[in-house]
């Protein structure tokens, strides 16, 4: 609370990101946890939430007659654009603000102060619901190739990686340990994922500290060991995520790449994904565009390409499927490693689990994959997503490529998946609004210390309970896409914008129409009907039985229509839990009205459309003006698209 | 004419077909008047491919050692020696489709190219295929196409107080791009609307294309006016807009070019309305692509489509580069604002741009399809189609000649309708349940524009399709696609009537590439459909189960019934 300068500014103006002139006026509150904005409309109460941990940037512009302008831009890709009348209480909202959303200690996070109606009892079952040994059961670990090793407890051999690890049977103690201190902080080789088909496993490291010529026999011996458990195979792959350049330069620091001749009977493969700090300034050069007001189609897709980010993607990509092919089609074992093996190693190893594994297309499965290839592998979640005020240049967008190519494959497989994007975004959201405690901390070992098992709710629970509004109702588990391993395109024609993430909140800009939410109440009163169905037979029966024919009762009609109108519920995306203190949306949005036409005709329009009328040769208007334009008076609400640019 | 002058080798056995989607097959092929059929001879399959000749846009043909046998046909005793060798024949349809010939024999090779090459761009049109399809589904006495304007208009009884059917074009004398009969204000004679057709480009004077129940304000369309370098002016034609507009104070014109365009039409006898005669009208100008520049956007759209190319940054580039998306959004955002002055400012509007032919009828189509309800159906689709782009008169012959392959010299080729489909699908995209057709009614259509077995598409003009006798000796398109089978298959399983105007977003995030179109031919297409397949048997699994458990007693159970 010391950090609120002012609690309260009236007659602030929030202006329309895409049309600045249709603005609302209200009064800004700001909370321990969010900013409100309460629209002064008579009549109605709307009002926008922002979580602190959500706000990304903030910038104060210069005054002007009308006010002081503060832009705010959010992790979740909103951005808000509030005029304060008085610079002085812009400067302190600014202030408060930057504080506020820049925690310098771990226990002022959301997720120690988000307290939902849930008991202790609930709150062990939520963080119980996803257990890592289960899945590995699954993929029919330990046997006798591969045996948990508690090398790791108390991480004493990596301070970055879980406490289980599995690793091949015959490797010993010694050749772990000795292998761990040749590779970056410790990362050794152990296993991520494990085909039960044929043997062939995915495994993970960091990147060896090979310099120029150092070896190392155990590590030497770990690859062996790893190789010997894929009995069917006489070579394996190791992979480095890397752009050769970066792998060779990481040489000179004593680090980089293993050589062919070293290691008996592996083929050394680069992928060239960038580092991070190429990622975010791409996602960064991305968001510039599609933040611009109005822009051309050349404008747009000027900007995607020099911003590279679906080039990044489709590297993420095209990783991923060079090993899931390597595992599934060559049988052969996969080492992934880049430099430390938490980023670019987490994004392929998951995208090839996805490509892989249908159980990893499940619900379920995605919440279990992400705790395994990222939150217990030690992807560095605090700093990558700036839960606390740290480094920029440790900020990344390396889980948002996993998110987004997930969805990539989504839009290829519309069947593949048990899922929405809705889920993805969802998750999306609570990576960075630290409202659980799923992605707080770097690793194992500092979620473990924080006791965020004890005093946070998990997210994967949360979701499993509201599954109903993640479900891809055209998701099939016997459909030809589902089975096996997905084998998408990735000729750059594949790859798509990802509107509804990062233009979320623009809401004109998506479908009005949802098939999705109309299949899937369709579905419903499919399966409704089939009870009732089912109930009627039986009915009759009974009644045939009894030989009585009275008229048997006859069915409800079913009055529900299921409607795909989205306008109104375009944050449906994330559950509007108003008093558990949910962020970003407000719990009541305005909302568009449900006709289109406006009722009201423009009254105004005249005026604006008689300017400029009298120009010479009888040649009117030849700007580009719409006769309706952003002047007249038109419904603040509706969801109309204007189109007066050209 | 026969055609079989144009056939030298008819029948060639051992040839390799490849084709998208499929395994290579071998069989024989044979060529006739208008279709190349193959037929596979592999054991337990019999898969044959029929494809018209007039789809084909492009071929590409190579023989071995083509250079030493340059005097092929006038020498027998070589065509022997060579008989050994082979060539390969890439036909490359207009649907975008690539077919691959493996011939054997050099000589047989390059006679089926030759025929190809022939035969798919005869220019007498009573000699395409639409005169010789007889299919036995159906009669050549059935009925021919789904409305007229006659009929049109006789249904709009609100029309009847201000509007009257002139049949003044009974001859097509006054204008030819247009039907015999017409809808123009009631209180503006025939003689004046001879006087009209003079002033402008074609003969294509204002006619009603839209009225708008809600308000009873309209769309007009016409062609520019011929002011020329001297401004001319015609009384009339000032009378018979005033006429549209009587009682109300104002109404819109939208030019579709660009205000520097409209004045250069002037030095060619074209221009635009003055200001001073026509004081009612607010003219708009929205520049539109057109003509040639389209075609090359196609053609350079295609292009990057079929690119192998594995660059991100290329293909971006190249899609920026071919500038259809631009297309679309123009497109879009022009008739949304044409839209938009209809039903939300409540003004009548005028359209036209040159000929009146092309963006003209794009952008009222749109248009009606963003406030009318009634065209949303697929039989709503498909009559405006037939009254606003076959009636109407856009010259289909001369811009779907030739597609996106063809090397041939670009002559008044231009894909607007392409680019009408593209934009109705856009919209599909963003009203999912508001349009009762499917995009696969969308695909056949930028098929059976470029080659039908129909004659709906046959000619630039209803007065060219009378003289061929199109409706009496072919049959109709329309028709077909509303037999039962089709019509499963066209139309859209989760339509929903909605009376509200369905305006589209135009920010490029938005829109998108029309990958069933583009792309149709790749695997990737596929996946998609089988997501629309899953899509409709939700649907109708749940209507019966309505059905059976309720009857007739909901709306929707109803629908699905109709559908």
């Amino acid at each position: 609370m010391e950090h609120i300068r002012l609690p309260k500014v009236d007659n602030v103006r929030l202006l329309d990101r895409i049309s600045p002139r249709r603005s609302r006026v209200g009064t800004l509150y700001l909370t321990a946890t969010h900013t409100i904005f309460v629209e002064n409309e008579a009549g109605v109460r709307n009002e926008t939430w922002v979580l602190h941990s959500l706000v990304c940037s903030l910038e104060k512009q210069a005054a002007t007659a009308s006010g002081c302008s503060l832009l705010i831009h959010c992790k979740n890709f909103q951005v808000l654009n509030f005029v304060i009348p008085r610079e002085r209480e812009c400067h302190d909202v600014h202030l408060s603000l930057q504080r506020l959303s820049q925690p310098e200690r771990p226990d002022e996070l959301y997720c120690f102060s988000y307290k939902p109606n849930i008991d202790a009892e609930e709150r062990r079952q939520e963080w119980d619901f996803l257990d890592l040994r289960a899945d590995y059961r699954r993929m029919g670990l330990p046997n006798s190739l591969w045996k948990l090793s508690s090398v790791n407890q108390h991480y004493k051999v990596s301070d970055t990686y879980p406490a289980d690890l599995f690793v091949p049977e015959s490797a010993t103690p010694p050749v772990i340990v000795g292998s761990s201190k040749f590779r970056s902080r410790g990362r050794f080789p152990t296993l991520s994922y494990y085909s039960k088909e044929n043997h062939a496993t995915i495994c993970r490291s960091s990147q060896p500290l090979s310099g120029f010529s150092a070896r190392c026999l155990e590590d030497e011996q770990m690859l062996e060991a790893i190789l010997r458990s894929n009995p069917r195979s006489d070579f394996m792959y190791v992979v480095d995520t890397r752009p050769k350049l970066n792998a060779i330069a990481n040489r000179a620091a004593g680090k980089g790449y293993e050589n062919e001749d070293n290691y008996s009977n592996i083929k050394f493969q680069f992928i060239g994904i960038e580092n991070i700090h190429v990622m975010r300034n791409s996602q960064q050069k991305m968001m510039e565009v599609c933040e611009l007001r109005s822009p051309s189609m050349s404008d747009f897709l000027e900007g995607l390409e020099t911003s590279g980010w679906l080039k990044h993607i489709k590297a993420v990509l095209d990783a991923g499927i060079f090993i899931a092919k390597a595992v599934a089609e060559e049988g052969v074992s996969v080492l992934v490693h880049c430099s430390d093996g938490w980023d670019r190693t987490a994004q392929v190893c998951s995208v090839a689990c996805v490509l892989l594994d249908p159980h990893y297309r499940t619900l379920r499965g995605l919440m279990v994959l992400i705790e395994k290839d990222w939150i217990s592998f030690g992807h560095k979640f605090s700093h990558r997503c700036n839960h606390l005020q740290g480094d920029p240049k440790e900020v990344s967008p390396v889980i948002d490529q996993f998110l987004e190519c997930v969805w990539q494959l989504m839009e290829q497989f519309p069947c593949a998946f048990e899922f929405n994007a809705r889920f993805l975004i969802t998750i999306h959201s609570h990576i960075y609004s630290c409202q659980y405690g799923n992605f707080i901390g770097n690793n194992q070992r500092e979620r473990t210390e924080l006791g965020l098992r004890g005093k946070t709710h998990s997210l994967w629970s949360y979701l499993w309970m509201n599954r109903a509004d993640y479900i891809n109702p055209l998701y099939r588990p016997d459909h030809s896409q589902t089975q096996g391993l997905l084998r998408p395109s990735t000729a750059p024609y594949c790859f798509k914008f990802w509107r509804a993430l990062y233009n979320r909140f623009d809401r004109g800009m998506h479908p009005r129409q949802s098939v999705e939410d109309y299949l899937s109440a369709i579905q419903e009163e499919t399966q409704q009907l089939e009870e009732q169905l089912a109930s009627h037979k039986q009915k009759i029966a009974q009644l045939e039985q009894k030989q009585e024919w009275s008229v048997p009762q006859k069915a409800v009609p079913f009055d529900k229509s299921p409607t795909g109108w989205t306008f109104c519920n375009d944050l449906a995306n994330t559950p509007q839990d108003y008093t558990g203190g949910f962020f970003t949306s407000s719990p009541c949005q305005p909302r568009a009205p449900i006709t289109f036409q406006n009722e009201e005709s423009n009254k105004t329009s005249e005026s604006i459309l008689s300017n400029g009328s009298d120009q010479e040769s009888g040649i009117a208007d030849v700007s580009c003006r719409s006769p309706l334009s952003e002047d007249s008076t038109r419904d603040p609400d509706s969801d109309e698209a204007a189109y007066s640019a050209s | 004419m026969e055609f079989s002058e144009h056939i030298k080798t008819a029948n060639v056995e051992d040839v390799v077909l490849r084709q998208p989607l499929h395994p290579p097959g071998r069989g024989t092929l044979c060529i006739t008047g208008h279709h190349l059929l193959f037929s596979d001879r592999e054991e337990g399959s019999c898969r044959q491919v029929l494809l018209l000749l007039r789809n084909i846009d492009a071929i590409e043909k190579s023989v071995e050692n083509l250079l030493t046998c340059s005097g092929l046909f006038s020498n027998a005793g070589l065509s022997q020696r060579l008989s050994g060798s082979s060539g390969t024949i890439t036909i490359k349809c207009k649907d975008l489709r690539v077919l691959q010939l493996d011939i054997p024999g050099m000589e047989e090779c390059l006679n089926i190219a030759r025929s190809i090459e022939t035969l798919s761009c005869l220019d007498s049109m009573s000699e395409l295929y639409p005169f010789f399809y007889r299919p036995s589904s159906a009669s050549l006495r059935d009925q021919w196409g789904l409305s007229s304007l006659e009929r049109h208009y006789s249904q709009m009884k609100e029309l009847h107080d201000r509007w009257r059917l002139s049949t003044v074009n009974r001859d097509f004398s006054v204008c030819p791009s247009y039907p015999q009969a017409v809808i123009v204000p009631k209180s503006t004679d025939d003689d004046m609307l001879e006087k009209v057709a003079k002033f402008r480009q074609g003969g294509r004077f204002p006619v009603l294309c839209y009225y708008h129940k809600k308000n009873g304000m309209v769309i007009m369309r016409s062609s520019q006016p011929l002011t020329g370098a001297n401004r001319k002016h015609c009384r009339e034609d000032e009378q018979l807009l005033q006429a549209v507009i009587d009682g109300s104070d104002k109404g819109y014109i939208i030019d579709t070019r660009s205000s520097q365009q409209a004045l250069q039409a002037r030095m060619t006898g074209g221009g635009l309305e003055s200001k001073s005669c026509y004081s009612s009208w607010k003219r708009l100008q929205r520049q539109m692509e057109r003509g040639k520049a389209l075609q090359e956007s196609l053609i350079k759209l295609v292009e990057a489509c079929g690119e192998e190319s594995n660059n991100m940054d290329r293909w971006l580039s190249k899609l920026e580069n071919s500038k259809w998306l631009s297309h679309v959004q123009t497109a879009l955002s022009t008739a949304g604002l044409l839209a938009e002055c209809v039903e939300r400012d409540g003004h009548s509007v005028l359209v036209h741009g040159s000929e009146g032919t092309d963006s003209t009828l794009l952008i009222s189509t749109l248009a009606q399809l963003i406030m009318d309800p009634s065209c949303r159906t697929l039989e709503g689709f498909l009559t405006l189609l037939e009254r606003e782009w076959v009636q109407a008169g856009h010259p289909f012959q001369q811009r779907c000649a030739h597609s996106a392959h063809s090397h041939a010299r670009l002559q008044q080729e231009s894909p607007v309708f392409l680019l009408l489909l593209d934009c109705v699908w856009q919209l599909w995209r963003q009203f999912p349940l508001a349009l009762g057709f499917s995009e696969a009614l969308l695909l056949r259509l930028a098929t059976e524009a470029y080659a039908s077995d129909y004659g709906t598409f046959l000619g630039n003009n209803q007065q060219e399709r009378c003289a061929l006798g199109v409706k009496e000796n072919t049959h109709c398109l329309f028709q077909a696609l509303l037999r039962p089978r089709e019509r499963d298959c066209y139309s859209n399983p989760l339509y929903e009537h909605t009376e509200l105007a369905i305006w589209p977003s135009v920010y490029p995030q938005s829109l998108q590439l029309w990958r069933g179109f583009f792309l149709r031919w790749t695997p990737q297409t596929h996946h998609l459909e089988e997501a629309q397949e899953e899509i409709r048997n939700m649907v109708i699994e749940w209507g019966k189960l309505a059905l059976s458990s309720c009857p007739a007693s909901t709306r929707r159970s109803e629908d699905v019934q109709n559908m």
